[in-house]
């Protein structure tokens, strides 16, 4: 490994770095030390500030500005010989095609996000080139290798699925904080500030029409004689008493659960009023919408502190002040924003009421935070650990090393006395839709389901195409692009309306559907069975992929007793991408000696997920007695440490 | 806790992702830490970007050599404008990038040679870790910071070739951690570095890694011959392998029926005494994980390393050691 023998492999090599973030400036950093002349790196990111305390390459002054570019600038202080070629751009953008891939010797990942991995592996696979992937969170990390043909590519294996909540425990049942912070996001929050438009459950639904239309209907529209005290004030009775009063009348729903409790502003905040207690009206005004803040205004300062019901009474009530008054122009295209100071504290303070009512404990402004920001635990020395096994595993690339690569996980509690373990990369799965060309199988009802659900529900939702193309033998069922014509373009359309069996060239059972993405010159056959029915409860989707894995899913879904009265759809599920906060149990429970379980967060987005199956754990173990070959660590220790392979035995 | 201080906004707001891994009262404790550097080499300039990121209250950096290109290799602190060297040391060019990272860690320079600095001296700070120096200094730093009636966390760091080493020396070290529901106490007891190397190799537990012995044999190796951390080449190979032998003997190596002197191969210490250049990705990992112990210790969260860590990248593994008595 003497770093003479490597000069020339590092210097004539050409590398694609794809993020320029946590582990970006590293990796950037320690490939400019390590002798790399000619780098690209693409990252369509800005610099914040929540960045700076592990991307140290970038400063204050920095802030807004673009990472790959700066992170270049900041690198050839020190290298200013080198090349480092920075694009400010989506790598999912179609200039970044295979023939741009194809120039490069390696490719190197630091991103944060389990759509562009996909995207970018199959870039990779397409232009047959070598790709290094990484992924950290918190003191955990993991680095592969994926070489066409030789190893698993990124999609072999399946990967945790994001995170979801059928509809009825965020509307009705809610058990955990994250459920009412979801609620609180994605319900309250959306139908007050963001598009009318947009199907909203918020409502709980009574069965007495009568008042299920006198309330569901405006009741979230200001009317003309009230004023925006006397707004939120209604608003505040409506959902945390009036429906949960509703609620409580169905009776089936708490037989197993504890009857959550009616909160009315009355109650807590008894004839006060909001203006006699914040100093908003003594208070200078911020001129940037994004600085306006109801904690400063009450005179709350620590973002840790958990606040009373009173607290957070008081801060709904005058944050939704301050969006009507401040921020009015911005009220019907609102998306939640964890950047957004007035909405994480909007948020944070409906879920804890709403957590109040139903006996679940408050949290703290900076966890609800990250709750509801889906915000990534990220240490600097993690990030700097990867990124020198990225350049390790790089360099044995670039020699065409084949039988030296490995895969590495940077571990937060050592296993066997290891701390980084190196494991020997996987052969490509036989049966990997991305990989090899073996076909998928999609049962559904031909008659009833249309095209439109297999475009956005399989081929963009769980096989990831961005710009898909629908093929039934040589007849074009749907394709997007550019450079179609009105005519096209409004047939592609109707199809997406059409049930499959009454497709120009229909789809039954037995039909064999391709589907091609051009962009990542992916493409992957579909079997299709029909079948008649599907369980709305656990195929809530009316179909069923398979030769597809993915994860299984780590909430542990309550059985919903389904709200009787309730005339809203079944248990959809509410997407959260958790990417902290809820750890994945590695090991079986109880299946370590020690009891100290190991745990791993469950990032959608880090390649970690390749240790969450118990099935793979058996492989590593076997994998890691095969490398000690020099008779080293051959030997379990009997140490009742946490250790992957013994829990398993 | 100690100190009933609240971080700042600033603070807040700058440390966020890492407050949500260690927690508020681990963040404090950080930003009142002191932590002194000798001897700038890759892996501590990686080690001090970590630890100036993470918010700690000081840094004082002690390396009074000029800049060579050697120096330069495996330094990203140091620009590479050669007239801004300007007759300044290495620690001097370091603390102005590092001041940089984080305008909130005080960064200083301490001149003078490490071993001449009196026991009181180190009693400024909490963690003390040095780095390329000789088997005599790292022993008398050791003793220093052990005499002082507040404990002083050591560390020692070397990487040559693609191996690292770290040594810690917590003294007596107690910690909660989280098992299962409840935070139990635990406690540590650390050898120092003269009681470590000091154990016989016989009474080592099996399989200990390769590149334990292999490191004390170049070390004393240096110190025999008088030479500076890192100044060995493959000419010294014959002498290193001499050295070898009296030392396998010396510790009775030879009586264990499965150990013998291949428990230190001929390759690696040719590696070990051939290549003193560091290897930049090694410098990162090493001083990645040395960043993660120094947190850890001074943050009182997660368990830390007893009390030898290796990595090598030729195999890939970062293994734990625990070379002591105890």
């Amino acid at each position: 490994m003497a770093s003479q023998q490597q000069a020339p492999a590092i210097k004539g090599a050409k590398v694609l770095m794809v993020g320029a973030g946590g582990i970006g400036c590293e990796l950037l950093k320690t490939l400019a030390l390590s002798g790399f002349q000619d780098i690209h790196i693409i990252d369509m990111d800005t610099i914040e500030v929540s960045n700076l305390n592990r991307q140290f390459l970038f400063r204050q002054s920095h802030v807004g500005q673009s990472k790959a570019k700066v992170a270049r600038d900041a690198v050839l202080r020190f290298r200013p010989d080198i090349s480092i070629t920075p694009y400010h751009a989506n790598v999912k953008d179609p200039d970044f095609n295979v023939d741009f891939f194809k120039q490069f010797n390696v490719v190197l990942n630091g991103l944060d996000n389990l759509d562009a991995r996909r995207h970018v592996n199959r870039l990779c696979l397409a232009a047959d080139v070598p790709l290094v992937e990484s992924g950290t969170t918190g003191f955990l990390g993991q680095v592969t290798v994926h070489v066409k043909g030789k190893t698993e590519c990124y999609e072999c294996q399946p990967k945790p699925a994001p995170k979801t909540y059928p509809v009825c425990t965020i509307t009705s049942t809610p058990s955990k904080f994250v459920h009412c912070i979801v609620w609180a996001k994605d319900l309250l929050f959306a139908k007050l500030f963001g598009d009318k438009n947009q199907d909203n459950d918020l409502n709980v639904r009574s069965s007495d029409a009568a008042s299920s239309s006198e309330h569901a209907n405006d009741v979230f529209e200001p009317n003309k004689d009230e004023d925006i005290e006397q707004y939120g004030r209604r608003i505040y009775d409506h959902v945390f008493g009036y429906n949960i009063e509703i609620a409580l009348s169905n009776e089936e729903t708490w037989r197993n659960r504890n009857r959550p409790r009616p909160i009315y502003i009355r109650d807590v905040l008894p004839g006060e009023s909001v203006q006699q207690n914040g100093n908003a009206e003594r208070m200078p005004l911020p001129d940037d919408p994004l600085s306006v803040s109801a904690m400063a205004s009450l005179c709350l300062k620590n973002p840790q502190d958990i606040w009373s019901l009173m607290e957070n009474s008081r801060i709904f009530l005058e944050a939704l002040k301050l969006f009507f008054s401040r921020r009015k122009k911005e009220i019907g295209n609102l998306s939640f924003d964890k950047d957004d100071q007035l909405a994480v504290e909007f948020v944070t303070a409906a879920a804890n009421i709403r957590a109040a009512s139903f006996g679940i404990p408050l949290h703290s402004l900076f966890e609800a935070k990250g709750i509801a920001g889906n915000i990534v635990h990220a240490v600097a020395t993690t990030n700097a650990i990867i990124s020198g096994l990225i350049v390790i595993e790089a360099i044995k690339v670039l020699r065409n090393d084949a039988n030296s690569y490995r895969m590495t996980y940077c571990l937060e509690h050592p296993s066997r006395k290891m701390l980084l373990m190196p494991v020997e990369p996987f052969e490509p799965n036989k049966s990997c839709y991305v990989c090899s060309e073996t076909p998928l199988s999609l049962e559904i009802n031909t008659h009833r389901s249309k095209l439109r659900d297999i475009v956005e529900k399989i081929v963009k939702a769980k096989l990831g195409m961005s710009l898909p193309l629908v093929m039934h033998g040589s007849a074009l069922l749907y394709e997007v692009g550019d450079d179609l014509d009105d005519d096209m373009v409004a047939n592609y359309a109707a199809n997406l309306d059409k049930v499959l069996s009454e497709l120009p060239s229909p789809v039954t059972g037995g039909t064999i559907l391709t589907v091609e993405d051009l962009q990542q010159e992916l493409s992957c056959n579909i079997n299709i069975k029909h079948r008649e029915e599907f369980d709305e409860e656990k195929e809530p989707e009316g179909m069923l992929l398979s030769g597809w894995t993915q994860a299984p899913a780590v909430e542990n879904k309550n059985t919903n007793v389904a709200n009787g009265a309730s005339t809203s759809s079944s248990c959809q599920a509410v997407p959260l991408e958790t990417e902290e906060d809820d750890e994945l149990v590695m090991l079986p429970a109880g299946s370590d000696s020690s009891g100290k379980k190991r745990k791993i967060s469950d990032v959608s987005t880090t390649a970690i997920s390749d240790l969450s199956t118990a099935a793979d754990e058996k492989r590593s173990k076997k994998r890691v007695d095969e490398l000690d070959d020099d008779g080293e660590a051959v030997v379990m220790l009997e140490d009742g440490n946490a250790d992957i392979g013994k829990g398993l035995q | 806790m100690d100190g009933g201080e609240e971080l700042t906004e600033q603070e807040t707001a700058l440390y966020d992702r890492q407050i949500r891994v260690w927690g508020v009262d681990a963040q404090r404790r950080l930003s009142k830490s002191h932590i002194l550097v000798s001897g700038l080499k890759g892996t501590v300039v990686e080690f001090c970007k970590n630890i100036v990121l993470a918010g700690v209250g000081s840094l004082t950096l002690n390396d009074d050599r000029e800049v060579t290109e050697e120096t330069l290799a495996a330094n990203f602190l140091i620009p590479a404008d050669e007239n801004a060297f300007d007759g300044r040391s290495i620690a001097e060019l370091c603390c102005d990038s590092l001041k940089d990272f984080n305008p909130m860690v005080r960064v200083s320079v301490k001149k003078g040679d490490l071993s001449s600095f009196g026991a009181d001296f180190f009693d400024k700070f909490n963690v003390v870790v040095i780095s390329c120096c000789s088997l005599a200094t790292k022993r008398m730093v050791n003793e220093s910071c052990r005499k002082l009636s507040k404990r002083v966390a050591f560390y020692t760091v070397d990487c040559r070739d693609s191996c690292g080493e770290i040594f810690v020396d917590l003294q007596n070290y107690t910690y909660s951690k989280k098992k299962l529901d409840e935070t139990v106490e635990c406690q540590l007891k650390y050898p120092s570095f003269e009681e470590a190397i000091a154990i016989p190799w016989r009474s080592l537990p099996k399989r200990v890694s390769k590149l334990y012995f292999a490191m004390r044999v170049v070390e004393r190796f240096e110190e025999v011959e008088r030479r500076k951390p890192g100044e060995t080449s493959i000419s010294d190979l014959s002498n290193v392998l001499k050295l070898r032998k009296e030392l396998c003997l010396a510790h009775l190596l030879y009586a264990m029926q499965s150990l013998n002197e291949s428990q230190i191969p001929d390759a690696l210490l040719e590696r070990l005494i051939a290549v003193t250049r560091e290897f930049p990705p090694v410098c990162a990992v090493v001083g990645g994980i040395l960043g993660q112990e120094v947190i850890k210790a001074l943050s009182g969260k997660g368990d830390p390393l007893k009390n030898f860590f290796f990595y090598d990248a030729v195999d890939g593994k970062g293994i734990i050691e625990d070379i002591s008595n105890s």
